[in-house]
């Protein structure tokens, strides 16, 4: 008899993977919009990796796929927030742990032996995840309705501000994407537990 | 056995299935990139995507606030020199000539005499020294002034109940905007920058200086102005730019 052990709700599984398209979606069109007219001039993304064609194809896929990441991203954190799934995952947290994980990952040394149980590093890195995505809608509300939306660009510096944060948060939140699909790939049996949301237990 | 495909103190078992791994996702990378090239290009996505469109144009219209004022600046910080931008290079930029130049009205318009520069400079004028934001992205400041638009539009007696205003342009340029906008305070048939007469690069005889739209929804080179039902399109608009472009 198979023993499986729950690693992943239903409602999460889903929000994970319209997430993963809709950021795809978000930052490649959000890569060329950037191009149009680069706040680091010695600094473009490259076009092969960005999507939309030119710059008004861009735009349309950005402001489509926005409804998505909004939608979406509404959806996971209400439910994390009211199922306790947030509680009872991402914390606690305390800065010493989240040292002292990231210290044994960057050694080697880190487990991650039940699945169901984040260690101190993931809880850090999918916190940030979570909050870098509201600093990007956020500051995305700014820029793109820095008049009537013009007290939020305000707490940000106003528009160029706005920007600013914008792509900074798109880095942030780019990085920890890496770092995270880097850390499957090392640990490969977390994969199909995020289709699947179970996990065999060869005990 | 628990756990010995996750330890790393089995580094070659790991590499090759880190590799294995790698090798797939990049595959699976490239294959939805390359599909989002083919996307873009295939109708039932672009039309997706024009949808999409026509309701971020109505989601704006429900966020405009008729009485909201954009920020205003002091003179001090007005970008100088201020860029150039429309959609060929600066040195095609059409010189309007002055001396024929009548400004001329259609559409749902009571009065529709057309007008001459000097009748419009003696109208009431006010100035804005607003920011001017860049459907690329990048901004500037500048001050412009000329007769708030809604008084002008009274004034011909326009039929305000309309859905949209249309502009053409000396330049073969063309745009239209939504009644609501066109009758924001800040909305201004402009013939000055920085308190000089429009120079040709910034749109001589007049532009249509709104804060609360995109940079090239404010139409330079003014020739014609109508007011009507349909909506008349624009030159960016018709290539895929958002209609409303609000800010």
């Amino acid at each position: 008899m198979p023993n499986w052990v729950r690693v992943h709700p239903l409602v999460v599984r889903i929000t994970h993977w319209i997430n993963a398209l809709a950021v795809l979606i978000m930052v490649a069109s959000g890569w060329r919009i950037y191009n149009a007219s680069p706040l680091f001039e010695s600094f473009t993304f490259p076009d092969g990796l960005t999507l939309g064609g030119w710059l008004a194809g861009a735009l349309q896929w950005h402001f489509a796929a926005m409804w998505l990441l909004a939608l979406n991203g509404l959806v996971y954190v209400v439910y994390g927030i009211v199922s306790g799934h947030f509680r009872r995952r991402l914390l606690p947290i305390s800065p010493r742990a989240v040292l002292h994980d990231i210290g044994q990952a960057l050694r080697g040394k880190l487990m991650h032996e039940d699945l169901s149980v984040y260690n101190a590093a993931q809880r850090a890195a999918y916190l940030v995840l979570i909050l870098s995505l509201i600093l990007l809608i956020v500051s995305g509300l700014a820029i793109w309705k820095p008049v009537q939306l013009q007290e939020l660009a305000a707490l940000m510096g106003g528009y160029e501000g706005a920007r600013l944060l914008h792509f900074f948060a798109m880095g942030l939140m780019v990085f920890i994407v890496v770092v995270h699909v880097v850390m499957v790939a090392l640990v490969p049996r977390t994969f199909p537990t995020m289709i699947t949301g179970r996990l065999k237990r060869s005990a | 056995m628990k756990n010995s495909r996750l330890s790393l103190k089995h580094p070659g078992a790991a590499n090759l299935e880190r590799r294995l791994f790698l090798k797939q996702s990049l595959s699976i990378g490239a294959l939805s990139l390359l599909a989002g090239c083919e996307l873009t290009s295939d109708e039932r996505v672009q039309q997706v995507l024009e949808r999409m469109s026509r309701w971020n144009d109505r989601v704006q219209g429900w966020l405009f606030d008729p009485k909201k004022l954009a920020p205003e600046y002091a003179e001090s910080m007005i970008t100088r020199p201020f860029p150039f931008n429309g959609y060929y290079p600066e040195s095609d930029v059409r010189v309007i000539d002055e001396t024929d130049y009548k400004l001329q009205l259609g559409g749902m318009i009571k009065e529709r005499k057309p007008w001459r520069l000097p009748e419009l400079y003696a109208l009431p004028q006010v100035s804005q020294v607003t920011r001017l934001i860049c459907v690329e992205g990048w901004s500037a400041i500048g001050k412009w002034s000329g007769v708030r638009f809604s008084d002008f539009l009274q004034r011909v007696g326009a039929n305000l109940t309309a859905r949209y205003v249309g502009f053409n342009c000396g330049d073969d340029y063309y745009s239209s905007i939504d009644m609501a906008t066109a009758l924001h305070p800040q909305t201004l048939l402009a013939f000055r920058f920085a308190d000089q007469i429009l120079p040709p690069k910034y749109g001589f005889p007049m532009k249509l200086r709104m804060p609360t739209k995109l940079g090239f929804k404010n139409p330079k080179h003014i020739m014609e102005i109508f007011v009507a039902n349909d909506n008349p399109g624009g030159y960016w608009e018709d290539k895929g730019y958002n209609w409303f472009s609000g800010s």
